[in-house]
């Protein structure tokens, strides 16, 4: 596998983007035309729709009542922050959230330090480990939901005898069960190309100098891995805080609201109570937390960005 | 102690693989041998599960995600290849904002966005109509693919650039006769980062068509209740929807990080 550090070998080649010369008005068009078509389309299509959300939550709308639809100003905001199910989703979504992506992430560190080796078969076992990530996720939610945790009939009962009901009595777990093995091959492709563009000088350099193999890891290893982690973190929390199908099949979100995330209560609030006035505010508040989170995120981006022009 | 690790690779490897494998071999099965607790282990295959898959015509559903996900792909590379260009060979003077913006409409969440969307697409007469797909699915693919031809285009070395336009080429026949033959296997992984992502993508496709335009994902949604379940029909159907997205990921494993990390990995 070739792999480089993030941005690395832009730098060696060809450095940053050429520099924007200064140029005519004429030639500013010409630059800018190719970019149009996909900031207009890109314009259109994500962000009109949420113009149209914040107009949409200021109506009291509920689609079983129609010709009710009339202007209620913020009261929908305030119906949604005091509505305990929504405060439940929020929770929820945070704990699924947080716990596949660390989940997923340590063990996806830990694979990429077995494969970051020679052996005989490395390329198979690699194939093998990222073959749960290219699962139709809807499939591997189906798999997991009726193949192996089934009381009856599921893989697990199957072995270990019992007559445990894996998804509602531990339904949380259930559902980050089934993320973690979807996403820890994903984690594990990121940091292993961290590890192999660590430069073996280093590490001999290390060697040499006495540490152990357990010492080089954690003060030479990780520290140089911290970028290739948060990447996985974020690019991670970016998908799985969106995660819909796994909890629509599995638990549709219970038992009770034991596993309704965000992106399922709003689902349900759409378009199986119909309360759009609801459901737009919930998704503006969503998209206010969104920002205030990807801010933070974005830091992390820049600062890969800066690292790629320092050196 | 080398052994051991090895070993322990190969373990652990073969244990996240083991559910995939099991949903294969269940899809062989008679539904007697798949409902078995203690499972069965050795079974005569039958393709049973594969035949009733398509007498309840998985099809229509299976060309749908093929037109969702080609026709989204195309126009994502349409619009993104540009796009990169004009964000890292001769870049628009706020180059860093527009690929700031690109990645942020990444971040909105898409349930956010479901009601609005529903509400036009229902108004336009566009509900369960492959081509809505076709549009929603470029603009869910656009920000990678435009950060990862980005990458693949900053990797073109300058002096080849320079000499395109100074032999006095215009730039549209520059691009084409020296950018896109170099640029051609990055056109390919990102074509193929898109595809999978269409492929796969379930939330606009549950909420926005039904039996016409209905895509692959949706045809599981009948497996969902547990009631009179068919295991082995179930796997059968799972095992097929899954193969392109597992065969094209097995071919393009090199690419597969870069895609995933939008081009910050190599």
């Amino acid at each position: 596998m070739s792999t480089v550090t993030v941005g690395r070998d832009v730098r060696k080649r060809t450095s940053r983007p050429f520099a924007p010369a200064r140029v005519g008005a004429r030639q500013r068009w010409v630059r800018r035309g190719p970019l149009l078509p996909a900031l207009v389309f890109a314009i259109v299509v994500t962000q009109v729709p949420f113009l149209f959300t914040l107009y949409l939550s200021t109506l009291g709308w509920n689609a079983l009542r129609p010709g009710e639809r009339h202007f209620v100003g913020l009261d929908n905001y305030g119906t949604v922050l005091t509505d305990s199910r929504l405060r439940a989703a929020l929770v929820n979504t945070v704990i699924l959230t947080a716990s596949a992506v660390l989940v997923s992430l340590l063990l996806g560190l830990a694979l990429a330090v077995l494969l970051d080796r020679r052996f005989p078969g490395r390329g198979v076992v690699r194939t093998l480990l990222i073959t749960p990530f290219l699962v139709m996720p809807m499939a591997a939610a189906l798999l997991w939901k009726h193949a192996i945790y089934n009381p009856t009939y599921g893989l697990i009962n199957g072995l270990l005898g019992g007559r445990t009901d894996w998804v509602s009595e531990y339904p949380k777990v259930a559902v980050v069960a089934t993320l973690v093995w979807q996403w820890t091959p994903f984690m594990m492709l990121i940091l292993l190309a961290g590890l192999q563009s660590q430069s073996p000088e280093t590490l001999e350099a290390a060697r040499v100098d006495g540490a152990s193999a357990w010492q080089t890891f954690l003060h030479v290893t990780l520290p140089f891995l911290r970028q290739y982690l948060e990447l996985g973190a974020l690019l991670g929390s970016i998908y799985l805080v969106n995660t819909f199908d796994a909890v629509f099949t599995i638990t549709q979100g219970g038992p009770g609201t034991a596993t309704t995330n965000l992106p399922y209560e709003i689902y349900l609030t759409t378009f199986r109570k119909f309360e759009y006035g609801e459901a737009a505010a919930a998704g503006v508040i969503v998209v206010i937390g969104t920002i205030v989170v990807a801010t933070f995120a974005l830091r992390v981006i820049s600062s890969l960005f800066r690292m790629e022009e320092a050196r | 102690m080398k052994h051991v690790w090895s070993a322990v690779a190969w373990l652990v490897g073969l244990l996240f693989f083991f559910p995939v494998l099991w949903m294969v071999l269940t899809g062989f099965k008679h539904e007697s041998d798949a409902a078995s607790n203690p499972p069965h282990w050795l079974f005569s295959p039958t393709l049973d599960g594969y035949r009733q898959v398509f007498d309840r015509d998985i099809m229509p559903y299976l060309l749908n995600s093929l037109m969702a996900s080609v026709f989204s792909t195309v126009l994502v590379l349409a619009l993104a290849t540009p796009a990169a260009y004009a964000l890292s060979l001769r870049p628009v003077a706020k180059w860093r904002d527009a690929l700031f913006f690109f990645i942020s409409t990444k971040m909105l969440p898409a349930v956010a966005a479901l009601l609005p969307i529903y509400l036009v697409v229902k108004e336009l007469g566009m509900l369960d109509n492959i081509w809505t797909m076709v549009i929603l699915y470029t603009a869910m693919n656009l920000p990678l693919a435009v950060w990862m031809m980005r990458s693949f285009l900053l990797e073109v070395p300058r002096s080849v650039v320079e000499a395109a336009e100074m032999d006095g080429a215009a730039p549209a026949t520059a691009i084409r006769r020296v950018l896109l033959p170099i640029v051609s296997p990055g056109l390919a992984a990102t074509a193929l980062i898109c595809f999978i992502f269409s492929w796969n993508e379930f939330f606009f496709a549950v909420n926005l068509t039904a039996t016409r335009a209905g895509t692959g994902p949706i045809f599981l949604v009948g497996f969902i209740s547990s009631e009179g379940l068919f295991l082995a029909r179930l796997c059968a159907a799972a095992t097929l929807l899954s193969l392109p997205v597992v065969l094209a990921g097995w071919v393009a494993q090199k690419q597969l990080v870069r895609g995933l990390s939008m081009g910050a990995v190599k």
